[in-house]
């Protein structure tokens, strides 16, 4: 399963350009012989093999977009301008490596060298719009050859395991979730389970409603990488998560509240199966959950994720451990489904 | 109408943990309707069924009230928290709260805060007179949530108490339960869950049931109170008609049926138009193909702190607007 | 057709935001004489239909917002004055010294003054106004404007349409009349092509406010294509040029997560072939149109947009120049009566 999300996180996936995810993805799942859809906002919903015990509709979530750039224009001396897609903090944007464009042209974003800042400039946050992406090009022609308005930029980090058990790469939010739901369409489901790979997740929950509205589903599960600050100069309280204490269950968040008898379940079963878990510490962030619930008729939900430190960055960390904790939870969890509901 | 509104506000019942105040609706409206279910997320729908080819009015109102959701608990037992739904953090501060068990906590702030403008929830807490970790987690644990505490009080023609928004929106249904008797159109009576959180229960309950007319009942804010911000409603001067808020615009056919008919009973009203804000109706009117939608408010002060006020005319009138609206032809 | 007329005539129409109602019928005439079927829904968007030639026609959607911003009175202040509040995002810096309309039980002229510059202070010149603090001279008695005027009455900008150098119109309203006035002539070009593809030109609602009306008709028709035309930022010296196009150089096209990526470069491809110049307006997340929120209609929506630069926008003095509605109106038709392939995988297996 590592090798396959360090496989995964190395795939580029921003916001509105997922396809070579959702490739890599469905060449699993035709491996599979497994029915499936791919809409006309890209996502993939894959119909999973069950035996038909119960005629109970189970929708399983993850994104494949990770947060990125989107090139907006290119000045006369070749460098190129740039708008983030999705959610991030600008502070960590100078000194980053990126690749430009489906010919992953490597790039740089900078601004001017610390010696040439005055002294506001080195003691203030950086703009937005004050930094760019640097390729090398001679001016404004030479760079139009090889990049184009609109090309997506993504970072590049490769996948590293270190530490004990630590993996750092990006995108782990949410190839986290897209490697678990992979493992678990493998199997026959005694209910009707739909592994769906949702697109836009991060400029604003925007696949799953249309994913969530084709399956239209009893219950949806949503498997994401969630905020984990255990680091130096954070309080106690305002922590979240905490890497290496097992998969977080979500209480509520800024886009839904939990359903509390799915939420007792996954607990009982963590308890009953000894897979360490821990509960989200914060009501803070969003996810596809919220989305699915307010879809048609109303769906209970509920979001269990793992922990990833440095979310929405190029070095997001997360433990090796989290993740196959959390595989184990969702799969044993959604075994005994039929007899919860 | 003091008992109802007392036993109404206070019921436990934060946005998502909606069971509580649910029962007890439920048991005031049972034999008076001709049905009665619970659908998905936990909206409550009560449907009295029409006498001939009418049309189907829902009216909405929501049953959830706002609260502090306890997110973490330090090792001396104190309990650190976020927010259900809009909670001011100065209209907190200082305040009791209850949890669903009836344990008690104080809400106070890190003394330690230089600036009182930079009060937010995550420089407060919660203390429920424990000593340790252990001891508190006994009693609440990470994903309790508490309400405030503000019982009702009726003075001088008015109502004083928490969570008027919006159990007084269900108080009006409910008499409209009681005082209505068959008439031509269909109305169904929705008690919607999680509006303060989102106006999450609204749209899917809207969705289930495809009306064709919907109207939201809720509070609204006043512009009569010391050196408050400028806005054309004040306290007992009747119920507002919706023109518009911050997510909906009345669809004309319904906002001019409201004004019609408290003009033909002489039902003072008042007429609404907010910048900010919202209500179900925000979620309703945008439900699979539209639903032409409207609102009627009570004007309310203080809304969403543990005092808010109401006029105990403006509800009378409330009721008398919407039995004339449902009772209209369209 | 003049497509100057055509586009001063929709400008004088006074539909706001919500208050479409009574300006549908208007619009309505404008669709009739090259439609198979035109009618106002239950939301006051108006639709025009036209059949396509295909067994199994594509359903293509075009649209463009008639809804105008401006404000509703909130308030009455002493001698006649009114307090208002903002439909939809007018810039109140552009408000003092001008006229307005209210649309009360009949329409009567405003003015929203400022005070004199002998009285004010210094740091007042400094401060911009918030919708809060301007008040409107009605000229009328306290009794007189209550009887004529109810709290929530529509109130527009009063600014005629007027002609400019190099073929550009400034007034107000041109957004999105200006893109009404596309519909119209992409009506009128549908006339004389073959099409496979239904195609619905709809003028909607309460784009400013909450995009309802692309919502109940994405809804209700179903479409498997949406085009939207709306008004784009046009080249204005005091902003990022990134973010503006400039007027009568090309249709801007927009490339994003909001934009259907195969639809888009057969738009594009489109515009090759009928040598109409383009541009593309990057968006990384909600351009702040019709499209984001018919994308993700039902079982999603394929979308692009095309825009027509205008400068000054939410001012009674928007500028824009002709020849750019008309080329965006070329480029939409032909696009529209092109073929559109399968955007959803084969094999629904729900």
């Amino acid at each position: 399963m590592i090798l396959k999300l360090m496989e995964l996180t190395k795939i580029d996936g921003i916001s509105g350009d997922e396809q070579d995810v959702r490739d890599y993805i469905l060449s699993h799942v035709k491996e599979n012989s497994l029915q499936y859809v791919i809409d006309s906002m890209g996502n993939l919903i894959v119909k999973c093999n069950s035996s038909g015990q119960s005629q109970l509709k189970v929708m399983l979530a993850a994104h494949m977009d990770e947060v990125g750039m989107m090139i907006k224009d290119i000045t006369e001396d070749g460098k190129l301008k740039f708008i983030t897609a999705g959610g991030m903090d600008s502070r960590i944007l100078p000194g980053q490596h990126v690749r430009v464009g489906t010919d992953k042209i490597p790039g740089v974003i900078a601004q001017k060298s610390i010696h040439l800042q005055d002294k506001d400039e080195r003691e203030s946050v950086v703009k937005l719009k004050n930094l760019y992406i640097d390729i090398g090009a001679k001016d404004k022609s030479d760079a139009s050859s090889l990049v184009s308005l609109g090309d997506y930029a993504a970072f590049s980090s490769d996948p590293v395991l270190f530490g004990e058990n630590r993996l750092k790469a990006k995108a782990l939010d949410d190839r986290a979730g897209c490697v678990i739901l992979l493992e678990l369409l493998q199997r026959v489901w005694p209910f009707e389970l739909y592994a769906c790979f949702t697109v836009q997740e991060e400029v604003g929950l925007r696949g799953a409603r249309v994913a969530a509205n084709r399956v239209m589903p009893d219950i949806g599960v949503v498997i994401e990488g969630t905020t984990c600050a255990d680091v130096p100069g954070v309080k106690e309280h305002e922590q979240s998560t905490l890497l290496g204490k097992g998969p977080a269950l979500s209480f509520a968040d800024r886009t839904s509240i939990g359903d509390r008898e799915l939420l007792k379940h996954f607990e009982k079963t963590a308890q009953e199966e000894k897979i360490p878990y821990q509960w989200k510490q914060t009501a803070t962030g969003g996810n596809d959950a919220g989305r699915i619930q307010t879809s048609g008729a109303g769906v209970k939900v509920i979001t269990v994720s793992v922990p990833c430190r440095y979310i929405h960055s190029p070095v997001s960390v997360l433990d090796i451990k989290d993740l196959e904790n959390m595989r184990d939870l969702v799969e044993k969890a959604l075994e005994k489904l039929p007899q919860m509901v | 109408m003091i008992s109802l509104i007392k036993e109404l506000t206070s019921v436990y019942g934060p946005s998502s943990r909606e069971e509580m105040i649910r029962e007890i609706i439920e048991k005031r409206i049972s034999g008076k309707v001709d049905e009665i279910y619970t659908d998905t997320l936990g909206n409550l729908v009560a449907v009295k069924k029409g006498k001939g080819k009418s049309k189907r009015i829902m009216l909405a109102a929501h049953m959830d009230e706002i609260g502090l959701v306890a997110t973490y608990i330090d090792e001396k037992g104190f309990i650190r928290y976020s927010n259900i739904g809009g909670v001011s953090s100065f209209f907190s501060l200082g305040q009791k709260v209850r949890f669903q068990n009836g344990i008690t906590g104080c809400v106070f702030y890190e003394e330690k805060l230089e600036e009182f403008k930079d009060l937010k929830h995550n420089r407060m807490y919660i203390d429920i007179g424990t000593k340790s970790r252990e001891e508190t987690e006994k009693l609440v644990t990470a994903g309790d949530i508490a309400v405030f505490v503000g019982d009702a009080v009726e003075q001088n023609g008015k109502f004083i108490s928490k969570a008027l928004d919006d159990r007084i929106g269900c108080a009006i249904l409910i008499e409209l339960i009681e005082c209505l008797d068959k008439v031509q159109n269909e109305v169904i009576f929705v008690f919607t869950v999680q509006e303060e959180v989102g106006i999450r229960g609204a749209g899917t309950a809207a969705y289930g049931l495809m009306p064709d007319i919907a109207v939201a009942i809720d509070v609204t804010d006043t512009g009569d109170t010391p050196e408050c911000k400028p806005l054309s409603i004040d306290l007992g001067k009747g119920p507002t008609v919706m023109i518009k808020d911050g997510y909906t615009i009345s669809h004309p056919k319904v906002k001019d049926a409201l004004i019609k008919c408290a003009e033909e009973k002489s039902i003072p009203y008042q007429l609404e138009v907010l910048s900010r804000g919202g209500n179900d109706a925000g979620a309703i009117h945008k439900t699979a193909g539209g639903i032409p939608t409207g609102g009627v408010s009570i004007p309310c002060r203080y809304m969403h702190s543990p005092c808010e006020m109401v006029d105990k005319n403006d509800v009378e009138n409330a009721v008398k607007l919407l039995k004339a609206f449902v009772t209209a032809s369209f | 057709m003049d497509t100057e007329k055509l586009i001063t005539q929709l400008c004088d129409i006074n539909a706001l935001t919500g208050n479409e109602d009574k300006a549908s019928e208007k619009l309505l005439s404008f669709f009739e004489p090259f439609c198979d079927k035109a009618w106002v829904d239950p939301f006051f968007n108006v639709i025009g239909y036209k059949k396509g030639d295909s067994k199994e026609p594509k359903k293509v959607m075009i649209t463009a917002h008639y809804d105008q911003i401006g404000m509703l009175v909130a308030g009455y202040e002493k001698n006649g004055f009114l307090s208002v509040s903002n439909l939809g995002g007018i810039d109140t810096k552009a408000l003092l010294a001008s006229c307005v309309t209210i649309h009360g039980k009949e329409d009567i002229l405003g003015v929203i003054g400022a005070k004199p510059p002998h009285l004010l202070s210094k740091e007042e010149t400094k401060k911009n106004l918030k919708i809060t603090e301007l008040f409107i001279d009605t000229g009328l008695s306290d009794d007189m404007i209550k009887e004529k005027v109810a709290i929530g009455a529509p109130v527009s900008i009063l600014s005629p349409t007027v002609q400019m150098e190099n073929g550009c119109l400034s007034g107000r309203n041109l957004d999105n009349r200006c893109g009404v006035a596309a519909l119209v002539l992409i009506l009128e070009q549908l006339q004389s092509m073959k099409h496979d593809n239904d195609i619905y030109v709809i003028a909607t609602v309460q784009e400013e406010t909450s995009a309802l009306g692309a919502m109940t008709t994405a809804y209700s028709l179903e479409p498997d294509v949406a085009v939207v035309i709306d008004v784009t930022h046009g080249d204005m010296p005091d902003a990022e040029k990134s973010k503006c196009f400039p007027l009568g150089k090309g249709v801007p096209v927009g490339i994003g997560p909001a934009y259907n990526r195969r639809e888009t470069e057969n738009l594009l491809k489109t515009a090759k072939k009928e040598r109409i110049p383009t541009s593309l307006s990057v968006e990384a997340g909600d351009p702040g149109t019709e499209c984001w929120a018919i994308q993700i209609s039902r079982l999603g929506v394929a979308t692009v947009e095309l825009s027509i630069p205008l400068r000054y926008m939410h001012t009674g003095v928007e500028l824009i120049q002709i020849s750019d509605v008309e080329m965006a109106a070329n480029l939409a038709a032909k696009y529209s009566a092109g073929e559109i392939g399968e955007l959803a995988t084969p094999g629904g297996i729900l």
